[in-house]
């Protein structure tokens, strides 16, 4: 293996840290600002390329930090899943960064830098790197962590009385998975004495069956608390809604993701024998059902779309619990789709925002008439997450429905029939979102009463009159890349389709991720 | 494994602390028994790390060595500790600022759906095609207004 091409791996994390050093040392300049954050994640994005075009040629990429032997420092590895979630959540987060300058040139002025927002929107991408590619526990629960702490000041910015309520739940939420993590961790040391994820497997086998089963169920515990599966989804829709539109868009793409990451990683490397199928595929099943019922309930897009959010969790869910080589291809292709499609859908929420000043389906209305762009906008992503055919949605509940109908036995039928009911609930409750904001009308009787939105979602400014009728080209053009993007995933599902599978029979074989790990020797 | 009575004993009082303060209301509160749920496990780390030895350099002794692993990781997990409490207690101080107590509060939306559960009423979101009742929602709307603002003071302790 070309030992220097694998220290490729290094890059999404190290480049992004040093950009927000940067970027924070540039804090007066806003243009140097900018600059410095774009060049950055366009570093990142063409090395997390190289590396999954590597990754699928040569197979993972490892490197051992420090060059230290991978069993007592710390190894960052890229096999194919990890590299395809970082090339997807990269070009995301990148598009993300493009839409707040533009919305940031809009509200502040084009000179205003944002001392605060792009270095730590670069840390966050620089912990989404780390959670994706580190091959160690510990440095998973330390990349977790600098997501954490960056999504913190994110979701708090600005500190207005609803974000900081919001933000409340969220760190506490947060804190606890920390802190249950850390006993995870700790446990699985005391057992075996590595936290290394390619030396565990063998040394967890070896280990009596009931505390082999109690150190899976507290792993799976905190990842799903990060993954936002049911029960322990409560806190999602309560904290995502109230932060600024680009903060909410990279949260709902990235931030669950690397919870169901570390699920899948764990599930297939760590713990290869399934004692918990019932229990993972009865949590996916309720995770779909519950959440979409909760986006049906509700009057906010925002809201609505926190909670198809935490639904279509359930379906990555469904196919991991599956176990099966097709069930994780559908959760990996499932991933891929969603991490763009959630994000789009997010972006065009916060366009409507300002746009309408509000989010209240209520007191939306006509804007199809109004912002035909920005109804185009809607359209395509929503429809794409209610899986109508032809879109990448559709393809990825189809290959999860496969994988559910070939393993067979009837809590797998039960998830097959969830998913289907879902993904009509998820057409329910978008269109219902389309029907209301951009068919009917505009209610005459409340139009008076928008600013007051204020007291639900203070912070966001309602813009004046001669602002709104134009949609500004920054915000937009983004969000249209975006979205053009997440058709380019249906377009170019083949290849997409072959990545995934091939991902998937890796991790289901799972002496390729262990050899890499473990025989690079420097 | 041979395991120091004492230090379970300590990590059992410290994490029945801090998990009792977790579950109160006020963010200070949380960010105690945060502070000791965390010691608790740092001290977990520690039993981890099997049984006690001279410090871990190299050649500074022949006798046998105490594992430096999960003191590393107990080290990272204090410094996360530190900044991560140092931004829970600006938290707890803002939302101080704004409200006048660090109380957790409920969702002001949750709360708003449960309300209109209480009154037998169509979520805002139902589709009322032919809006035959315009009285109805234009008495509705200001009232639900007025809850919302109040909520932050009216809301549970």
């Amino acid at each position: 293996m070309n030992h220097l091409a694998s220290q490729l791996v290094l890059v999404p994390v190290i480049v992004p840290l040093l950009g927000a050093g940067l970027c924070l040392a540039f804090g007066r300049s806003a243009r140097a600002q900018r600059i410095i954050s774009i060049l950055t994640l366009t570093i990142v994005v063409v090395a997390a390329s190289a590396l999954l075009w590597r990754a699928d040629q040569f197979g993972p990429q490892a490197v051992n930090v420090g060059g230290w032997p991978a069993d007592l420092g710390i190894s960052l590895v890229a096999d194919r899943l990890s590299a395809l979630l970082l090339v997807v959540s990269t070009i995301v987060t990148l598009t993300v960064l493009l839409y707040s300058f533009g919305q940031g040139i809009v509200e502040f002025g084009r000179d205003t830098p944002l001392s605060v927002f792009h270095p730590t929107f670069l840390v966050l991408s620089a912990g989404v790197s780390a959670a994706f590619l580190s091959a160690d526990l510990f440095n998973l629960f330390v990349g977790f962590e600098i997501l954490l702490a960056a999504s913190y000041v994110l979701i708090t910015l600005g500190g207005t009385e609803a974000r900081v309520r919001a933000g409340t739940i969220y760190v506490i939420v947060s804190l606890i998975s920390s802190v249950l993590f850390l006993i995870s961790i700790a446990a699985v040391y005391a057992a075996t004495g590595t936290v290394n994820l390619a030396a565990l497997p063998e040394r967890i086998a070896a280990l009596p069956e009931p505390l082999q089963l109690v150190l899976q169920l507290m792993l799976l515990l905190t990842f799903s608390i990060k993954a936002a599966v049911f029960p322990l989804s409560a806190w999602l829709p309560d904290s995502y809604p109230t932060a600024p539109a680009p903060v909410t868009a990279v949260f709902a793409g990235l931030l669950t993701k690397v919870g169901i990451y570390a699920i899948i990683r764990v599930q297939t490397t760590v713990f290869p024998e399934q004692p918990l199928r019932t229990l993972l595929l009865t949590a996916a099943i309720l995770t779909m059902v519950v959440g979409i019922l909760g986006a049906v309930a509700q009057s906010d897009i925002k809201r609505l779309l926190s909670f198809t959010l935490v639904s279509h969790i359930g379906y990555m869910l469904f196919g991991i619990a599956l176990a099966s080589e097709a069930g994780y291809a559908g959760a990996i292709f499932y991933v891929v789709h969603h991490i763009t499609v959630q994000t789009a859908l997010f972006l065009v929420a916060g366009l409507i925002e300002y746009r309408s000043g509000t989010t209240q389906l209520d007191r939306l209305g006509g804007l199809a008439r109004a912002a035909p762009v920005l109804a185009l906008l809607f359209f395509i992503p929503a429809m794409n997450l209610a899986g109508i055919p032809p879109f990448s949605g559709f393809l990825g509940k189809l290959a999860l429905i496969q994988a559910g109908t070939e393993a067979g036995d009837w809590l797998a039928y039960t998830g097959v029939a969830a998913g289907l009911a879902t993904s009509l609930l998820t057409l329910y409750a978008v269109a219902k979102a389309w029907n209301r904001a951009f068919w009917q009308p505009r209610d005459e009787n409340i139009e008076n009463d928008v600013p007051s939105t204020g007291a639900l979602h203070p912070g966001h400014r309602t813009m004046t009159e001669d602002k709104v009728l134009r949609l500004p080209r920054g915000m937009a053009l983004p969000t249209l890349a975006l979205v053009t993007f997440s058709v380019a995933l249906t377009v170019a599902a083949g290849p997409l389709v072959g990545v995934s599978q091939r991902a998937a029979a890796e991790l289901v074989d799972r002496t390729p991720y262990i050899d890499a790990v473990l025989g690079d020797v420097p | 494994m041979s395991v120091d009575l004492a230090l379970i004993v300590a990590i059992g009082v410290l994490v029945a602390c801090g998990t009792t303060l977790v579950l109160e209301r006020s963010l200070s509160r949380i960010l105690v028994g945060f502070v000791l749920l965390s010691n608790g496990v740092n001290l977990f780390f520690i039993v981890a790390s099997g049984p006690p030895g001279a410090a871990p350099i190299v050649g500074a002794s022949d006798e046998r060595m105490a594992d430096p692993l999960p003191q590393a990781m107990a080290l990272t997990a204090i410094v996360i500790t530190l900044g991560v409490t140092a931004f829970g207690l600006a938290l707890a101080y803002r939302t101080w600022q704004l409200e006048g107590h660090d109380d957790v509060q409920d969702d002001v939306e949750d709360a708003l759906v449960i309300r209109r559960a209480e009154r037998d009423d169509t979520s805002a979101s139902f589709d009322e095609v032919d809006a035959s009742l315009p009285e109805e929602e234009g008495a509705d709307l200001p009232r639900v207004e007025d809850d919302v603002t109040q909520e932050p003071d009216g809301g549970p302790r």
